[in-house]
């Protein structure tokens, strides 16, 4: 908690400068700076999504295969009430939720490691190397993995894995899940390395003192402070993860999630149910924002 | 938030009028030709429209180009639902479409009928090609007939002997399981009815793509008990490509141009039609009714059926020409031969893919399963 009362009253200190210096009119000022966004905001994110929801409730003819606006629900309860698909949500939740625990795991210790242990010019390289990876496209890394992942053969090599350690786990659930950790792993270790900046000292000194071993300090101390930043970090790996469909593509093998079902219903053509299907991650991480809100993540963006 | 709510529904209205708008105000038929526009952007099947960037060989474009001055542009579509999508869009002048397309885009008013006075190499068209139910309505054609062929086995020739029947693909015993690649698409059910065909006759089944609802129900169920021996589906052919290369497919539903492929990078496979008859295609190049191209759309369909470039095509792609002349110039000179070309003995053992609908395409009188719910069942079925 220390940490966001030291940090609460400098952010309005410096708002309050900037509304001050515009003096005439700072209403005025501030509408007509933010007015450009805001349009866009409305107009084309939230006007897209509003057309979205509506268009979940048309109904396609069956022969021309085209939209009608006929509003029916039919294409709600079919998404939302088929076993197969429930199932197929499920499972897509499982692979996010796990791709985002794969994340923590493995950014907490490196952020540790960059922020409290090395030096400082390792620390600058470190940081480099690990966010080097993100100006390298998203298929150039997709496709690496699958080299990597594809499963050894009697007619053929396989990828390097299997031809380096005789092992692979091959295309499905699992390759998704590893690829997807793999390309959002720098936005957990960004959020948790700020968060490990600003842990102040003396609270790891004062656990220290009063007799708290490290795996101690780490549960009782460092984990409730950084919550905020694992939350913020959760949220991008766990969005992200929930609606790729390409990785599923690349190195999924039989797999599917909600993005694949959701093209699958575009390129059938049938938008109305492809709509009623994107309703599914829609609400899915409304209820996450929702938790890790409470978990102060926004405090932290 | 009133304005956010009045704009919300200011911009629904405009969107809605939008999507009403289209449908019925298809361009009519082109009456004469005129210059070309300098450009024609076509959707097509992988192997279909080729400029010899695939293989220096294989160059049916530059010609086209040079003599017309209409630069080709062209986006390939992975599926027929998926080229009924992108002509939807309005953004092309002309498509390869297979059968389970043509009907649906007749019927939604994306295409317009051909002036085939205006092409002259339809008249050395097979006749047997012409005025068919999937590519002309009341006697008017729709676009003109590109070629035909069956959807192949393809093996690995270190796998063991070839196969021969449809059933390795199917039975859970099969010495392929785990590594059998299937098509991605709905319209794959009719290849499980053709199993059905051979390994159920008491279904009663005669044609796989009119299949009421108790026939349709066991092809759902063949395809469940399949999925245990599928290693991957395939909706891009790269991909088959790509797993036909590296072995970790030995079995799978082909287009002749994907074994061509993945030969030349040295795979070792074959393909093989399948004894109890297979689904197959016959493809027709269509116009746009939203073509911004008409003039240079229209010289593109003179030249894909011409006999130089429907011989290129048919050998490249694997299938049957469809112009009658193709046959002299073809680089294998029993090409038309292999694939039987103007066999209709043959084909009549290929079921064309065709959009399945309510009325029962044999005919009989009881309700068909049609095609939105063959989409739906695919869907849940790869969910």
């Amino acid at each position: 908690m220390g940490e966001r009362l030291e940090q609460t009253p400098r952010v309005t200190d410096s708002g309050r400068n900037i509304a001050g210096r515009g003096k005439p009119r700072p209403a005025f000022a501030l509408w007509g700076l933010l007015s450009a966004p805001l349009a866009w905001l409305l107009v084309v994110y939230v006007g897209s999504l509003a057309l979205l929801v509506v268009s979940a409730f048309f109904s396609l003819d069956d022969f021309t295969g085209k939209p009608t606006t006929d509003l029916t629900t039919g294409n709600i309860s079919e998404a939302f009430t088929q076993g197969e698909y429930v199932s197929l949500v499920g499972r897509s939740i499982g692979v996010a939720v796990a791709a985002t625990l794969l994340c923590f795991a493995l950014a907490m210790p490196t952020a540790f490691y960059i922020a409290r242990l090395a030096s400082r010019r390792t620390r600058r390289a470190l940081i480099v190397a690990l966010i080097l990876p993100l100006w390298t496209g998203y298929l150039v890394k997709a496709f690496a993995l699958r080299a990597v992942l594809a499963p050894g053969s009697d007619y053929g090599d396989g990828g390097f894995m299997s031809g380096l350690v005789g092992w692979s786990p091959g295309f499905g659930y699992v390759a998704v899940t590893l690829t997807l950790a793999y390309l959002w792993f720098p936005y957990m270790l960004l959020p948790i390395y700020a968060g490990l900046e600003r842990l102040p000292n003396s609270m790891l000194d004062a656990s220290a003192d009063l007799g708290a071993g490290s795996l101690r300090t780490f549960r009782l101390v460092m984990l409730p402070l950084l919550l905020p930043s694992i939350a913020a970090g959760s949220i991008f790996t766990f969005s992200l993860s929930l609606g790729d469909y390409i990785t599923v593509k690349i190195v999924g093998g039989t797999a599917q999630m909600i993005g694949n079902i959701i093209e699958r219903a575009l390129l059938a053509p049938n938008q109305p149910l492809a709509a009623a299907f994107t309703l599914w991650p829609m609400l899915i991480m409304v209820a996450y924002l929702a938790v890790m809100g409470r978990a102060g993540a926004f405090k932290n963006l | 938030m009133k304005k956010v709510s009045a704009l919300a529904v200011a911009l629904l209205g405009v969107v809605t009028l939008g999507a009403c708008g289209g449908g019925d105000d298809g361009g009519a038929m082109l009456e004469e030709l005129g210059e070309g526009e300098g450009a024609v952007n076509l959707v097509a099947w992988a192997g279909y429209v080729e400029d010899g960037s695939t293989d220096p060989n294989v160059d049916w474009v530059s010609d086209f180009e040079a003599e017309t001055g209409c630069e080709v542009n062209v986006k390939i579509g992975n599926s027929s639902d998926e080229m009924v999508e992108l002509m939807q869009s309005g953004e092309y002048d002309a498509v390869s479409a297979s059968g389970d397309a043509t009907l649906r885009l007749i019927a939604g008013g994306d295409v317009v009928p051909v002036n085939t006075d205006l092409i002259p190499n339809y008249a050395d068209v097979f006749e047997g090609l012409k005025n068919k139910p999937w590519n002309s309505v009341d006697g008017k054609a729709y676009g003109v007939p590109h070629g035909r062929g069956a959807n192949l086995l393809v093996y690995n020739t270190e796998a063991g002997a070839a196969p021969s029947s449809i059933v390795d693909m199917f039975s859970p015993d099969s010495p392929y399981a785990g590594k059998i690649s299937v098509y991605d698409s709905p319209i794959y059910i009719a290849d499980a009815a053709i199993y059905l065909m051979a390994t159920q006759p008491e279904l009663g089944i005669t044609n796989p793509y009119a299949l009421d609802q108790t026939q349709f129900d066991a092809a759902i169920a063949a395809l469940e008990t399949q999925k245990s021996i599928v290693g991957q589906y395939w909706a891009l052919y790269t991909d088959q490509q790509a797993a036909l290369e590296n072995g970790s497919v030995t079995l799978g539903t082909t287009w002749q141009v994907i074994v061509n492929l993945a030969k030349a990078n040295g795979a070792k496979i074959d393909s093989t039609l399948h004894d109890e008859g297979a689904t197959g295609w016959s493809d027709t190049w269509m116009v746009s009714s939203k073509a911004k191209h008409p003039n240079c759309a229209y010289k593109w369909l003179n030249h894909i059926i011409s006999p130089k470039a429907n011989a290129g095509v048919a050998e490249w792609f694997g299938e049957a020409p469809s112009n009658a002349k193709s046959c002299a110039l073809t680089a294998d000179p029993n090409h038309c031969a292999t694939f039987h070309a103007d066999d209709e003995e043959y084909f009549s053992k290929v079921y064309y893919w065709t959009t399945p609908t309510k009325d029962c395409l044999d005919g009989r009188d009881v309700e068909c399963v049609p095609y939105s719910e063959w989409v739906n069942a695919w869907n849940k079925l790869r969910a």
